[in-house]
């Protein structure tokens, strides 16, 4: 037979704590979150960017937008007519 | 239309308690229990330390992002076109349509090339998909699937699938055959599952896995032969509209981006976020990793396409015009990565100078917005799919 006063507790704590708890939970979740975000290493802008850089540079040759490639070698583009001399 | 119901278990026996009550699924480490009310609240309250209330956990939230803006801070010297001055400007480009894709009867949503360069696969609001072969403007297969606006497809590493998904809120498969007499739409596979619909979906390194990107705010892993759910992503607070792998040598990780404003970068192995960026002020509508893997840019409906930088952690170049102010529905980098494709929602699309933050050049041809661009594997050429119910290969 279940004590009629547990059950009254019970009852109270689920009203009355459902929002907070909620609201709990997701703050602790955030900030867990935050902590691992502000752990990370980081490096500067300047080093990053120069690695960017360097990337276009290196791949800047092979790419075919940035370069333009001759038509002969580009299936999308149309090939001049042939001349029969 | 749709064919199957999520098993819930709303009320019987309590996962802990084991009284007889309504019942709330919750997920510990991707499991699933059904726990009552009553043992969710308790849950919620263990291990609370005396002292933690809802007040001191917020004050340490915000402290601890004033740090995060802190340290991202320190280490900002210089910005990314400043250290760009020294690099050659382009030259004039000269981009021309080179083919247009015809057939679709609706709105083209979404695109994507196969892995032997001369494929697509398009899909629609009439939930027609359709796969072609750009050289020839040939279509070579072509589904109708249940349920319109199919805002996502993808073509298998293999090139012998294609996954597509939609206000279904689910995401198929469906291999792809040259035999005149199957019908493509019996062999269908549903992978995914989701309880919104799927906006963004794609193959990992092989045919085995998709990830998947819906408006309930998830991302997840899925095993194709099993329909298995691998991993979830839960963190976005709003629809998913977008997500992209990073490129294969760096890694297991991968950016997805939201209505929440924020695009976040995910470990496919642990399904924890790694860094989240919100420095928007719209919904992010489109993430492309750069070729090196080491940053990627975001496309969003504040009208602007930024670069963040992952080993920065912070936002490196902002690319945008006053005169721009249309959202941008998505973009995507050159092989070298020296420039960015937009397509934004003023039907053109904006080519910009990467290093420099510059627009180089602006394409006009479609007849509505464009939705959809994607580079080809080999960077020959991009395609661009449009509300005007085409596609348009230029190069």
């Amino acid at each position: 037979m279940e004590n009629p006063i547990v059950r009254e507790i019970s009852l109270k704590m689920t009203s009355k704590t459902t929002s907070t708890t909620n609201n709990i939970a997701q703050a602790r979740r955030t900030v867990q979150q935050l902590r691992i975000e502000a752990s990370i290493e980081r490096i500067k802008v300047s080093k990053a960017s120069a690695d960017l850089m360097c990337y276009c540079e290196e791949h800047a040759r092979k790419d075919p937008l940035l370069m333009g490639i001759p038509a002969s070698e580009n299936p999308f583009k149309d090939k001049k007519t042939c001349i029969i001399l | 239309m749709c064919d199957q119901t999520f098993l819930a278990i709303v009320f019987g026996p309590c996962d802990k308690c084991s009284k007889e009550k309504p019942l709330r699924a919750i997920y510990i480490k991707s499991e699933q229990l059904n726990y009552c009310s009553l043992c969710v609240e308790m849950m919620a309250t263990e291990g609370l330390h005396e002292n933690e209330t809802l007040a001191s956990l917020k004050s340490e939230a915000e402290s601890l992002k004033g740090r995060l803006e802190e340290e991202r801070a320190k280490l900002h010297d210089v910005e990314l076109h400043q250290v760009a001055e020294r690099v050659e400007a382009l030259g004039q480009f000269v981009m021309k349509t080179r083919r247009t894709l015809k057939g679709h009867g609706n709105k083209v949503l979404c695109m994507d090339w196969c892995k032997d360069k001369r494929r697509i696969v398009s899909s629609s609001q009439d939930g027609k998909v359709i796969v072609w072969d750009s050289f020839t403007t040939n279509k070579e297969h072509a589904v109708t699937m249940p349920c319109t606006w199919v805002m996502a497809c993808a073509y298998a590493p293999s090139g012998c699938a294609i996954a597509c998904g939609g206000l279904d809120n689910k995401c198929s498969v469906y291999p792809l055959t040259f035999d005149k007499n199957e019908n493509m739409a019996a062999k269908k596979k549903s992978v995914a599952m989701h309880t919104n619909y799927l906006s963004a979906c794609s193959f990992t390194n092989s045919d085995m896995q998709i990830l998947t990107a819906s408006g309930d705010g998830t991302c997840a892993l899925w095993d194709v032969e099993s329909g298995q759910l691998l991993q979830s992503f839960h963190g976005h607070g709003a629809d998913v509209l977008c997500l992209d792998l990073a490129p294969s040598e760096t890694g297991n990780t991968f950016v997805s981006g939201g209505c929440d404003k924020k695009a976040m970068v995910w470990d496919m192995r642990s399904g924890q976020c790694i860094q989240s960026f919100e420095t928007h002020e719209s919904d992010i509508n489109s993430v492309r990793y750069y070729p090196s893997g080491d940053a990627f840019a975001s496309g969003s409906d504040d009208a602007t396409c930024r670069l963040y930088d992952l080993r920065a952690d912070r936002e490196v170049a902002i690319y945008s015009k006053e005169s721009i102010i249309f959202g941008a529905s998505s973009v995507d980098f050159s092989l070298s990565g020296r420039l960015l494709f937009g397509g934004y929602n003023d039907y053109t699309i904006n080519v910009w100078d990467v290093l420099k933050g510059s627009r180089v050049s602006i394409l006009f041809g479609h007849e509505n917005r464009v939705s959809t661009l994607r580079v080809s594997p080999d960077g020959t050429a991009f395609c661009s799919g449009s509300w005007d119910h085409t596609l348009r290969i230029w190069a």
